[in-house]
């Protein structure tokens, strides 16, 4: 699998000499002949990290996938004799009748999540953009929840959803609004939402706010001396502008949105609307009490389908990050 | 004078924009201090305060702290013995295929946790080193070690040719460049990756609730927590206790190590 991708990887890189500043193409053709010493240290060096790699992070992808393709149950998972079944338990895990839904739930839960925190986290780099007292600190301080232990946030965010006591409900009650039961198998989609939204607010302001700093200040004194407004300027020089590090931000949000797994098992575990494909992984392998039988090649079919949609993004992300070098 | 003015102004809404988002966090702290009976209460200050939810959390919550500090140190050992020598190679020496390594450490980065800890826990299983330290310390070093090796080679790439060549004329070897010069110049990175590897080890759940769910008082805080959460149902005043006890070290580095951390996030974030 690794081998494949990295061939793969490989292609669309077809100039290597043309990065390499100041070499004349004489010395890259003797290069090539003879192993020059800088080589030999360089791979002594990077040898440790290339093991690491290769047995910390291609053989448990290795055995992610190949345990997609044999049937694991409890008892073959300790014998290990488990047969090969080929694609079988890909057609049962899309055909099963959670696959659907659970897709659905996905894609809501990354879509509403990216597009409330990259607005908000826009907003907020736009407010902080120019200094004002104490802007350094405040600007700190929302980083907080991002660093955090998410149980630690999750926990939180369960107790402030709680239906009964909750501090969100006697905040909606002062407005006369009925009590909404957060965590329940109906709502529980939209209480994640709002967590992980609250959580991914700090990288986002954090991006988009050293975009913004690389937009030359000359530009909104210029725009301002034609007369422009605020909201003129925003759409005018700051959106356009900053439209390579959104797209940076919005690939990063959606690789690690999709990914997210805590802070869901930890406020609903998974439960009713608000399971998602990772979740659903993490359940049926890990999950205790929702799933008596345990099942990895379940599991691992629907982990591998989020590592392509992993290396895919990895491709997508070279390929932006080029087209911006090219510019 | 006007400009002042509305300066200030700026800052009164930032503070009132803050004070939203760090709600959660406060309300937390709240009802740590908040004695069982008043929790329902939902008061804005802790009126009935206490600090027996503390007493609860430390008496049955201290062992996993001490496996909490012990695994965070062994991630951040893991994390900088293997990235420094690779950003060294990818920066300043020449490494065969090093667009692929790149590729390859963004994607490391993508690779969700739940289908590494399924990977993992296959090989541990077979192994038999489930429930152990050492090995969750390896699992959870797979979180730094690409950011390591990204955030160090960046660095790296900054320091003058003219500083290693004179090293190279005084005939010192690559090694003893990499441990006399390029090392001690490349401190600052240490800090920033050892800090957020021992942060990441600190705040993991996935790796510790599947590599090691029953290594009993050996195992992280995050998982005492989360035992808690079970069994201590609807006592939300020692949980909310042991929540903000977890979050003491990322409280400590903010004010101590402030500086490394919003570099770590700036270069972790954005990759020029």
């Amino acid at each position: 699998m690794t081998l494949s991708t990295q061939s793969s990887a490989a292609r669309p890189l077809p100039r290597p000499a043309a990065r390499r500043a100041g070499r004349p193409p004489a010395d890259e053709a003797a290069r090539r002949r003879r192993i020059r010493p800088t080589t030999w240290a360089g791979l002594a060096f990077i040898a440790p990290m290339a093991i690491y790699f290769v047995v910390f992070y291609v053989y448990p992808l290795y055995e992610n996938v190949s345990m997609s393709l044999h049937r694991f149950t409890r008892a073959t998972f300790v014998t290990g004799a488990a047969p090969f079944v080929g694609f079988d338990i890909y057609k049962e895990v899309t055909s099963s009748p959670l696959f659907a839904p659970t897709v659905v739930q996905t894609a809501i839960f990354v879509t509403v999540s990216l597009v409330f925190q990259y607005s908000i986290g826009l907003g907020l780099a736009v407010f902080f953009r120019r200094h004002f007292p104490l802007s350094e600190v405040l600007r700190a301080l929302f980083l907080v929840p991002w660093l955090l232990p998410i149980i630690v946030s999750a926990t939180t965010w369960q107790w402030m959803m709680d239906a009964d006591s909750g501090i969100i409900n006697r905040f909606l009650g002062v407005f006369g609004m009925d009590p909404v039961w957060w965590l329940n198998n109906d709502h529980s989609l939209w209480a994640v939402v709002i967590a992980n939204i609250w959580l991914g607010i700090p990288f986002n302001l954090v991006i988009l706010y050293s975009g913004l700093q690389n937009i030359s200040a000359d530009l909104y004194e210029a725009a301002s001396i034609d007369g422009a407004s605020a909201w003129r300027q925003f759409w005018s020089i700051t959106f356009p502008l900053l439209k390579p590090v959104s797209a940076i931000t919005l690939l990063l949000g959606f690789v690690y949105t999709l990914k997210v797994v805590d802070i869901i098992w930890i406020m609903t575990m998974g439960t009713g609307s608000s399971q998602t494909l990772a979740t659903w992984a993490y359940a049926m392998a890990f999950g205790k009490g929702s799933s008596s039988v345990i099942r990895y090649s379940q599991a691992a079919v629907v982990g591998t389908v989020l590592l392509i949609v992993a290396l895919i993004m990895g491709f997508v992300y070279l390929f932006v990050q080029r087209r911006q070098e090219e510019r | 004078m006007n400009a002042v003015h509305r300066a200030w102004w700026k800052t009164a809404i930032g503070a009132v924009l803050t004070a939203l988002m760090l709600f959660p966090l406060y309300w937390m702290i709240n009802v740590s201090f908040t004695q069982r009976s008043a929790i329902r209460d939902a008061d804005l200050f802790p009126q009935a305060f206490t600090l027996e939810n503390y007493q609860v959390v430390l008496s049955s919550q201290l062992p996993y702290l001490g496996t909490s500090v012990l695994i965070g140190l062994g991630t951040v050992v893991v994390t900088l013995v293997i990235s420094a020598p690779a950003a060294y190679a990818l920066s300043k020496l020449h490494v065969p295929g090093h667009r692929v390594i790149n590729f390859g450490l963004i994607v490391a980065q993508m690779i969700p946790a739940v289908v590494m800890a399924l990977g993992f826990y296959t090989i541990y299983s077979n192994l038999g080193v489930l429930n152990s330290v050492y090995g969750l310390i390896l699992a959870d070093s797979t979180i730094a070690v690409p950011f390591g090796v990204m955030l160090f080679s960046a660095f790296m790439t900054s320091i003058p040719k003219e500083l290693l060549e004179a090293a190279e004329i005084d005939g010192a070897s690559y090694w003893r460049t990499f441990r006399s010069v390029v090392l001690p110049v490349s401190r600052n990175s240490a800090v920033t990756v050892g800090l957020f590897a021992f942060l990441w080890a600190w705040s993991d759940f996935l790796f510790a609730s599947t590599l090691n769910r029953e290594g009993g008082s050996l195992r992280p805080i995050t998982m005492g927590l989360y035992d808690f959460i079970g069994s201590q149902n609807q006592e939300w005043g020692p949980l909310m206790a042991a929540a903000v006890v977890a979050s003491i070290p990322t409280a400590i580095l903010l004010i101590v190590a402030q500086r490394y951390v919003a570099a770590g996030i700036t270069a972790g974030a954005v990759k020029d």
